[in-house]
């Protein structure tokens, strides 16, 4: 079946792409860049690197624009799923979706419309075990977002390693936030997948940082050979 | 020992994770026995070692095990408790000559309880997730348990502890599943 893989260049939708690549034909990705920093669904800081992201895996990338306002967001993932049957002819869409039935629902309901098949096959995932997979795979995932107490300026950026990872674990017990970031609390940036044929090295970043809420932006970065 | 059935489109299918391993880690965490099988791979073995069945759901567009009535007509003389989710509960009520209605319902609806049932103990209704096109109409033999306001959410068959959930338990309501967890009596409790 040949799908296309909702991507914000986070951890789960890449990770979610790996898992459909085992299945089935990944044969686009898609992202919905929002330019509301505040949408509900589509928002991540460096989604503008998704086509980085993209020529790493050797992908190509549909990529449509969104003002991001509500219910408009969904017109626009729309459009880009349509484009994408037009031009890859996905039969089927894969999101990094885990607990949010808000999220999970509207791309249902959005593919239901346009008959295209719906993979979650991160759904309800044991986070602990998806976390350890992740790493175990070989994906590089690094923090670039922070939205959540008690995380500092200094998380921004760490990659996720055991070490990280541990501390997460520390943090999920301690605080009401999810071990995975599903919650809001962090958002991630994959530079290196089991699938890259190149990884991405961060050349350049800023930060900016206020009262837990803290944004890694890439403002520089190349492909390099892995 | 419980049967988990796969009713997704093939074997260790790219739903399996989305559909199975979520009801497989309930069942994991809370000590149960199970063994996984797909649709087409359940014979006479698999059932009379199983004390419970779970039949689990699938995507909205996956609807192939419908083509195979003959895989399910096991079910009319199991006698063992049953769990149909969602789909699993349309495989359930087309083994008991029920057909289906058009009824589209995703993401969560509040769910009425109708009649009393130690599933539902206690509870007046709660929210529960919801992923199905169709829902099922009530077969003969079976009594409507609970319904959202757009159709028939639960059922039980009159005399034997075959349910039909249309709404997924395992997402949001797992102390649905685990009271059905407690309808099992091991194989080396049962007679025969």
């Amino acid at each position: 079946m040949k799908l296309g893989v909702l991507f914000s260049g986070g951890k789960d939708s890449i990770f979610a792409c790996w898992k459909a690549m085992q299945q089935e034909e990944v044969v686009c990705l898609i992202t919905v860049v929002s330019k509301n920093p505040e949408s509900y669904m589509f928002h991540t800081p460096n989604i503008r690197l998704a086509a980085l992201q993209a020529e790493a895996a050797e992908l190509p990338l549909v990529e449509v624009e969104t003002a991001g306002e509500k219910e408009e967001e969904l017109l626009d993932l729309k459009r880009a799923l349509l484009a994408a049957r037009e031009q890859y002819g996905i039969e089927g869409v894969v999101t990094g979706a885990i607990l949010s039935i808000y999220q999970a629902a509207r791309v249902q309901r959005v593919c239901r419309e346009l008959d295209l098949w719906c993979f979650n096959p991160l759904w309800n995932a044991d986070q602990e075990a998806y976390m350890e997979e992740l790493i175990d795979a070989g994906f590089k995932v690094v923090i670039a977002g922070v939205f959540s107490c008690p995380f500092d300026a200094s998380w921004l950026g760490r990659e996720i390693d055991r070490r990280t990872l541990d501390e997460l674990r520390e943090i999920a017990r301690k605080y009401r936030v999810t071990l995975t970031g599903e919650g809001g609390e962090l958002e991630t940036f994959v530079v290196d997948a089991p699938f890259f044929a190149q990884r991405i090295a961060i050349e350049e970043a800023s930060k900016t940082y206020r009262n837990y809420n803290g944004v890694l932006r890439i403002e520089r970065a190349g492909l390099v050979a892995k | 020992m419980i049967l988990l059935i796969d009713l997704c489109y093939r074997e260790d299918s790219l739903s399996r994770d989305e559909f199975v391993g979520p009801v497989e880690r309930l069942l994991r965490r809370s000590g149960a026995p199970f063994f996984t099988r797909h649709y087409t791979a359940v014979g006479a073995p698999e059932l009379e070692a199983a004390d419970a069945v779970i039949l689990c759901g699938t995507a909205l567009m996956d609807t192939g095990y419908t083509e195979h009535p003959e895989l399910f007509r096991w079910l009319l003389s199991f006698e063992r408790p049953v769990l149909g989710i969602s789909s699993g509960m349309r495989a359930l009520a087309a083994a008991f000559g029920a057909g289906t209605e058009p009824c589209c319902e995703i993401g969560m609806a509040d769910v009425e309880v109708l009649a009393p049932d130690p599933l539902f103990d206690g509870q007046e209704g709660f929210p529960a997730y919801q992923l199905h096109e169709y829902a099922v109409q009530v077969p003969d033999t079976f009594v409507s348990l609970a319904a959202s306001d757009q159709c028939v959410q639960a059922i039980r068959h009159r005399s034997l502890p075959l349910y039909g959930f249309l709404f997924h338990p395992e997402a949001r309501n797992e102390w649905i599943l685990e009271r059905f967890l407690g309808l099992v009596t091991p194989v080396t409790g049962r007679s025969g």
